[in-house]
């Protein structure tokens, strides 16, 4: 059985991932190592006067002023009048949320180093906690960073033309919309490993990243190191989502403190940790006028959007890089004309926003597929009607939208009709009429997006980042034995890189994956990459080892062909050997006469070796683009205001589908964790900004009995620009639930005439809608 | 998340547990299951010297039973009682309400008595031997062995009277005939979770016995003996107006989603017993 592209093979990674036998930063021993707990700052927002070190442990304890030769992290953006914070790894001068760390503790246990924690002396000036993004845009705010003068790190705006639409438009839809702050709760937390290596004159980071190259450059950056000086190793890394992306400032002072100290030093995440310094994501509000003909096209869009960043700009992706791609994005897969979008993104104090799975678009495909749907309600249409003849129809393709992204292929409108087809649309009105008549609410809500896959220099290029991702690099060779050795600096946390990488080149080489070894993420021993992030790795990863692997098969048949006495062009690669008709040679003989055996070999070989780098970027650079409707149908408890999802149902196009299965499980995961942002997950926070959500038992993340039975199907429209017509797919299937879900539950709301405009929509939240119109309606008779 | 440092002690009987208890240097607490005390520790919201762990304490995991009582241990897993390996009393409530605890790798180590002590208001056990109308052996050092009836335990959210250097030894919970109708419903966000509202009924015709215990409020677990009785007489589904209206009697502080959860949690329960009848 072929192991290539497209084959539904089992992840080589599981047998040690299922085993308990993967490693993770958790799981590493290192002689003398010691642990470290932080002091974390209790308040929001504060000044601080002082930071005293316990007299017994002073030699144990670190502050800012200890760090004097660490630089704050600093993330610059091009955009005009882009404001950069100055992030420093301790807290110096004033707190600006809770958990931000302000001493760094180190003990041979980490109870021990919390020992000490306990015993560190803080004196901090309280000020009001700006924790409100609307308010912390108003003038008289309380300011985060005072040289600024406002709280605003960037705002954009996209003045297009809207006065058009304005003047045709029958139908006005004016909503405001709200997503809850959320946690990405890896189910391994971060973790940091560091050590001096006195024989490499190296600083050795083990860190739970995705991006091990980038941390490479960040901490050699900011700790004012030659980079030839710091190799940075990502072990088993359990989940990342975008967490894992980003320069997090335990990776600077453990490396630091393991520097000064020459003793390896090692910071463990903790849940309490994550769920209060890691509530850093998704948090945007939405002000919409959406424009419409009588028939429900939409003829102009004008929004607000307001992303609350929290106190910092993370590095490298930067703090305006989420409110950037709201823009963007908003109109996502529909043909609008008018379009004009302001942009906020504000200061607050809470934690630094970083890049969540789907970046942006959960937000962008929450508000505009509840417009479509709040538009179909006014026309009195079908919402999955009036969302078909909006999408950008497949004799479009390609398509520039207002906004300027280059959407490469498919159909969209053909992903609503596949999804209604699988939950029978028809059939599903004249049970809801059914249920209705019982008293029992059934709703059935659509969502559809595109995911802008393995973006990169154009985009990232016009944002001005620190870091703009351009081509990927790649390993491939053929060992001594006739196996191969696969190498990339992207890395593999739990989606199934390790393997599809694999595939890229068995595909080439017909080398059985059990066979294709992959070592990713160290960079040590890996070409350099940006990393894993933005739905990249297989487009780019796969791309590049696709290229690698093609090029060392052409080095292989070279050799084969003198061994089997023909041409190059007359060999044929299968099953590890190289043919020419019936005479063949093994892999393993042609690498034996390489590597040991050079005398079988003609006096003028090709001296390049079986060992190939290569490096790839697509035809273009602005990204390609997954489509996919969501189709879910719930039933409302009215009593409870709890929300069953029935059925759901995921329509997908990602181009080629390198590996069925493993997409598969992309997709399942996706969607659970845009079930935990369509119902369940909110980091709340009080008046104070002292977050209320510090444990799993406040912040409620779904489990299986709270998810549906996922049914997928999937068509596949290659890309024209990309190796083997692939598009990125990672993210995609977390951005579209909360649309779908939201949709469901105001279709089954409708008799009631309520809309539920604000994520997570918690029983709560509904049953307060309903006791309110039930109240309203008693007022009234 | 981790502890201070602490002393483990492991005891063997309830008389050595009583008397590392009665000690006076240093706070001692007991240690059951672990299941409500372990987050206590990592969050360092309890921060004993030593601990007592009774887990395995003979007499505490030992069930007995007279004509009138089934008298449980303590330290009585909720997975055993799940799983029927004890005897029950409760024509079948006990099992029912042991399997909706949390998940079962808490269920496999948490305890009956634990449970009681640490005395959540959301628990499970705290409403339903409310309605079973059990009764708890409590002793001491020095002291005779107490008995105190469940509906006077629970003070308060995290609050019983037991005294320091007091063990829960033994939960007494009557015999429930044949004729038995009970309920049990649980609102929660998520299977697992703590509850939002719970509602149990306990009616036995052959003792004159009718108890509805409302849960997950925000102290002890509230008794309504008047819809009770009403319901044992007429078998009527009570109104969620009356519900609301009886609630609001006894809980005037209630927030109208809390009243409805109540309310209807409360029909919900009733109507399940009366269709198991
Ligand atoms: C994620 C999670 C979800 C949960 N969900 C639920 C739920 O849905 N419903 C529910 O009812 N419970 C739930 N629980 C709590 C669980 O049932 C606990 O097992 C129980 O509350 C405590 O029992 P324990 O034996 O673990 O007690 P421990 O944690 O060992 O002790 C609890 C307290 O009781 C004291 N104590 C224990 N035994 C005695 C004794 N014999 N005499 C005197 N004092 C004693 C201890 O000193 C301590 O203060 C949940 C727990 C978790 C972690």
């Amino acid at each position: 059985m072929s192991t290539g592209i497209g084959a539904r093979v089992q992840r080589k990674e599981d047998r040690r991932l299922l085993h308990g036998q993967a490693k993770f930063v958790g799981d590493l021993k290192f002689p003398k190592l010691w642990e470290a707990a932080y002091v974390r700052s209790p308040i929001a927002h504060g000044r601080i006067r002082s930071v005293q070190k316990p007299s017994a442990y002073s030699s144990q304890v670190f502050i800012a002023d200890d760090l004097h030769d660490v630089l704050p992290i600093r993330a610059e953006s091009s955009l005009p009048g882009y404001k950069p914070s100055d992030f420093h790894s301790l807290a110096r001068d004033k707190v600006r949320y809770v958990g931000e760390c302000i001493a760094i503790c180190i003990a041979p246990t980490r109870a021990e180093a919390e020992d000490i924690a306990e015993q560190v002396i803080l004196d901090i000036d309280p000020l009001p906690a700006v924790i409100d993004a609307l308010k912390a845009r108003e003038p008289q705010s309380e300011l985060l960073h005072e040289d600024w003068g406002d709280n605003l790190f960037v705002e954009t705006s996209f003045e297009g033309d809207i006065e058009t639409a304005k003047r045709d438009a029958t139908v006005v839809i004016e909503r405001e919309y709200k997503t809850a702050r959320q946690c990405m709760n890896p189910m391994e937390g971060k973790g940091t490993l560091s050590y001096w290596d006195e024989r490499s004159n190296q600083l050795v980071v083990y860190t739970s990243t995705q991006v091990p190259h980038l941390i490479r450059t960040g901490i050699s950056e900011f700790l004012q190191m030659d980079q030839g000086q710091v190799r940075v190793i990502a072990p088993d890394v359990g989940g990342g989502f975008g967490y894992k992306c980003v320069l997090q400032p335990e990776e600077l002072t453990v490396s630091w403190v393991a520097k000064k100290t020459g003793r390896p030093i090692r910071w463990t995440e903790d849940r309490r940790e994550h769920l209060v310094a890691g509530a850093n994501t998704r948090q945007h509000h939405y002000k919409i006028t959406a424009y419409a003909d009588n028939n429900g096209k939409l003829l102009g869009l004008d929004a607000d959007i307001t992303v609350d960043v929290g106190a910092y700009s993370v590095w490298p992706f930067t703090a305006c890089l989420e409110a950037a791609q709201a823009g963007g994005n908003l109109p996502g897969p529909y043909d609008i004309k008018g379009y004009r979008c302001n942009t906020y993104s504000v200061a607050t104090n809470k934690p630094s926003f970083t890049p969540y799975r789907g970046v942006a678009r959960p937000g962008v495909c929450f508000a505009m597929e509840l417009t479509i749907d709040a538009i179909a309600r006014a026309v009195g249409r079908e919402p999955a009607d009036v969302r078909k003849e909006n999408l950008i129809a497949g004799s479009l393709m390609p398509y520039t939208t207002v906004t300027g992204k280059f959407y490469d292929s498919g159909d969209y409108p053909d992903s609503v009709v596949q999804a209604e087809k699988a939950v029978n649309l028809k059939g599903f009105r004249i049970r809801q009429a059914k249920a209705r008549k019982e008293g029992r609410s059934l709703g059935i809500g659509f969502s559809t997006f595109t995911e802008q896959s393995a973006h990169g220099t154009k985009v990232f290029a016009a944002w001005g980042l620190p870091l703009v991702p351009g081509y990927e690099q790649a390993m491939v060779k053929l060992t001594p034995s006739g196996s191969v050795e696969v190498r990339s600096g992207n890395h593999s946390f739990g989606q199934g890189l390790e393997t599809t990488i694999a595939q890229m080149a068995s595909e080439w080489l017909t080398v059985d994956i059990k066979s294709i070894n992959v070592v990713m993420g160290d960079t040590g021993m890996t070409p350099y990459s940006t990393g894993a992030y933005a739905s990249r790795g297989m487009v780019m990863a796969g791309g590049a080892v696709s290229k690698a692997a093609e090029a060392l098969s052409g080095r292989i048949k070279i050799h084969a062909a003198h061994l089997l006495q023909c041409e190059p062009t007359d060999i044929q690669l299968k099953n590890a050997r190289a043919y020419n008709g019936h005479a063949s040679v093994s892999f393993s003989s042609i690498a034996k006469a390489w590597y040991l055996r050079p005398d079988q070999l003609p006096d003028d070989v090709d001296t390049a070796g079986l060992e190939v780098t290569e490096g790839y970027k697509p035809d273009i650079d602005t990204g390609v683009f997954t489509y996919a409707t969501h189709a879910a149908i719930v039933e409302v408890d009215k009593d409870t205001g709890k929300v069953d999802v029935q059925d759901y149902v995921v329509f997908e196009d990602c181009g080629k589908r390198v590996n069925p299965l493993i997409l598969e499980g992309q997709t399942y995961g996706g969607a659970a964790q845009g079930i935990g942002t369509a119902l369940f997950e909110e980091a709340l926070y009080d008046a104070n900004g002292q977050p209320l959500t510090s444990t799993l038992a406040d912040y409620i993340l779904p489990g299986p009995a709270e998810l549906p039975h996922f049914r997928l199907s999937h068509k596949e429209t290659l890309s024209p620009y990309t190796r083997h017509g692939i598009k990125g797919v990672g993210e995609g299937a977390a951005i579209a639930p909360g649309g779908a879900i939201l949709n469901a539950i105001n279709d089954a709301l409708q008799p009631q005439k309520i809309e539920i405009n604000e994520l997570p929509a918690t029983p709560h939240k509904i049953l307060s809608a309903l006791l309110a119109g039930a109240e309203a309606e008693r007022e009234i008779t | 998340m981790k502890p201070v440092a602490f002393e483990l002690c492991i005891s063997a009987d309830i008389a050595s547990a009583a008397g590392i208890l009665s000690q006076n240097d240093g706070d001692t607490k007991i240690i059951a299951g672990g299941q409500s005390l372990g987050p206590m520790l990592n969050l360092r919201l309890a921060r004993p010297d030593r601990l007592v762990d009774v887990a395995q304490t003979p007499a505490l995991r030992k069930i007995t039973q007279t004509q009138a009582f089934v008298a449980f241990g303590a330290a009585t897993r909720h997975a055993e009682i799940e799983d029927g390996k004890t005897p029950d009393p409760s024509c079948g409530m006990m099992p029912y309400v042991a399997s909706g605890i949390a998940y079962r790798a808490i269920r496999n180590k948490g305890t009956l008595g634990g449970s009681l002590c640490h005395a959540d208001p959301a628990a499970d056990w705290v409403t339903a031997m409310t309605a079973l109308n059990a009764t708890l052996i409590i002793t001491s050092v020095g002291k005779d062995t107490r008995k105190t009836p469940m509906v006077e335990f629970m003070q308060g959210a995290y609050r019983t009277t037991l005294e320091p250097g007091e063990i829960l030894t033994s939960v007494l919970v009557p015999k429930y005939s044949d004729k038995t109708v009970w309920g049990y419903y649980k609102i929660c966000r998520k299977v697992g979770e703590f509850a939002d509202a719970i509602v149990a009924w306990v009616a036995d015709p052959t003792k004159q016995y009718s108890r509805i215990v409302l849960g997950a409020g925000s102290g002890a677990p509230l008794v309504l003996n008047h819809l009770a009785k009403e319901l044992a007489q007429t078998g009527n589904i009570p109104t969620l107006d009356i519900i609301k209206a009886e609630l609001k009697l006894h809980s005037p502080d209630l927030d109208q989603v809390k009243n409805h959860l109540f309310a209807i949690a409360l029909q919900r329960c009733v109507k399940g017993a009366l269709a198991n009848e």
